[in-house]
């Protein structure tokens, strides 16, 4: 089962640069751990020790965020896009 | 108030589009608009808000130009170097159009003079380079109820949402809290493509200007997301957030926190 995953050019490092990865999980948790073992150094960046999103970065399933459907239990499916979105203060 | 002769052959090509006309016109310069930082957003969003007549353009920043700003800062030019940003910006934006009063402020924003600063505007800007200015703003804006237009860059990546307070999702609506200080690097150690700085502060001219003429859809409960390496925009959805520390159900934040000593840590560590 593939998921487009959407990669923030501050996390691009993990992912040699690639923009978009192909990711699978049947949860965000689950692609999030798939992801991790890819692209080791993932995780960290994205929950915190507790394995909880950290609080300024969020993450959408297509158009919604997460946070307002099952959290990391929010359910994936084949062609889904999942968007990993810091905050980000430049100006 | 009447438009001059010569401000109807200035501004003929929009207030010849329909929803602008003469009326739009006025309420253009008679529009009061606050940008927050001088720098990559700031400029390209001051120059077209003052080339489109906006009455009043208050900008606040405390910096001096630097050789290293003129790659993106595009209001700035070689004479400025050294010189204050506010003052440097006020006089192109007046080589522009002397239509517009531009107020400078050449001091940091703080919790103690942010209330005073935008009590007098209709909508303020974000264009600052720190997270800690960013939340001062988000939160000043929301507990005196002044519309904002949220603009942030990273590398290759811009962001933008428009936050009118009470009725759409703010900023911390979206990112409850600030990452902690040197885990996020900013501009000056992770770089910034100009042209990035360019687009995000032209999207956030064109809210300001939608909000002051009263026309379309702003970009209010959706986060426009950017990637400059694709050349894609999205638009997420963003929706109020109960347990917002601000403008949610039983907010914690009443009155503003003081970022100062984070802030001064931060720039400490983006010397380098």
């Amino acid at each position: 089962m593939s998921i487009r995953v959407r990669i923030p050019t501050v996390l691009q490092k993990l992912t040699q640069n690639r923009i978009e990865v192909e990711g699978e999980g049947k949860h965000v948790r689950e692609l999030i751990e798939n992801l991790e073992k890819e692209f080791p150094g993932m995780k960290e960046r994205i929950c915190d020790d507790a394995g909880r999103l950290r609080r300024f970065i969020n993450i959408y399933v297509n158009e919604e965020d997460i946070r307002f459907l099952e959290m990391d239990l929010t359910p994936l499916e084949q062609g889904d896009e999942v968007s990993i979105i810091p905050a980000v203060a430049g100006g | 108030m009447k438009l001059r002769e010569e401000q109807i052959e200035r501004y003929s090509r929009q207030i010849i589009l329909p929803n602008v006309g003469g009326k739009g016109q006025e309420k253009l310069l008679n529009a009061k608009v606050l940008i927050v930082g001088a720098g990559g957003l700031g400029s390209p969003c001051a120059l077209y808000l003052g080339a489109a007549g906006i009455g009043k353009i208050g900008i606040v920043d405390s910096d001096a130009v630097e050789l290293n700003n003129l790659q993106r800062q595009v209001i700035h030019s070689m004479k400025d170097v050294g010189r204050p940003k506010v003052e440097s910006a006020r006089d192109r934006i007046n080589a522009i159009n002397q239509d517009v009063e531009v107020i400078p402020y050449h001091l940091r924003i703080t919790s103690e003079n942010i209330l005073d600063i935008i009590k007098d505007y209709d909508i303020v800007v974000d264009g600052s380079d720190n997270f800690p200015t960013r939340y001062l703003v988000n939160d000043a804006c929301v507990l005196s109820k002044k519309p904002l237009s949220h603009g942030g860059i990273f590398r290759f990546d811009g962001q933008a949402m428009t936050i009118i307070p009470g009725e759409s999702p703010c900023l911390r609506c979206l990112f409850p809290e600030p990452p902690p200080p040197g885990l996020v690097p900013g501009c000056q150690e992770a770089g910034i493509l100009g042209a990035v700085a360019g687009a995000i502060g032209i999207i956030q001219a064109n809210e300001v200007l939608k909000y002051v003429l009263g026309i379309g859809e702003l970009l209010t409960g959706k986060l426009l997301v950017f990637s400059a390496l694709d050349s894609s925009f999205r638009q997420l959805k963003v929706s109020r957030y109960p347990k917002c520390p601000v403008c949610g159900e039983s907010p914690e934040i009443t009155k503003l926190i003081d970022y100062e000593e984070f802030c001064s840590l931060q720039r400490k560590d983006e010397k380098v």
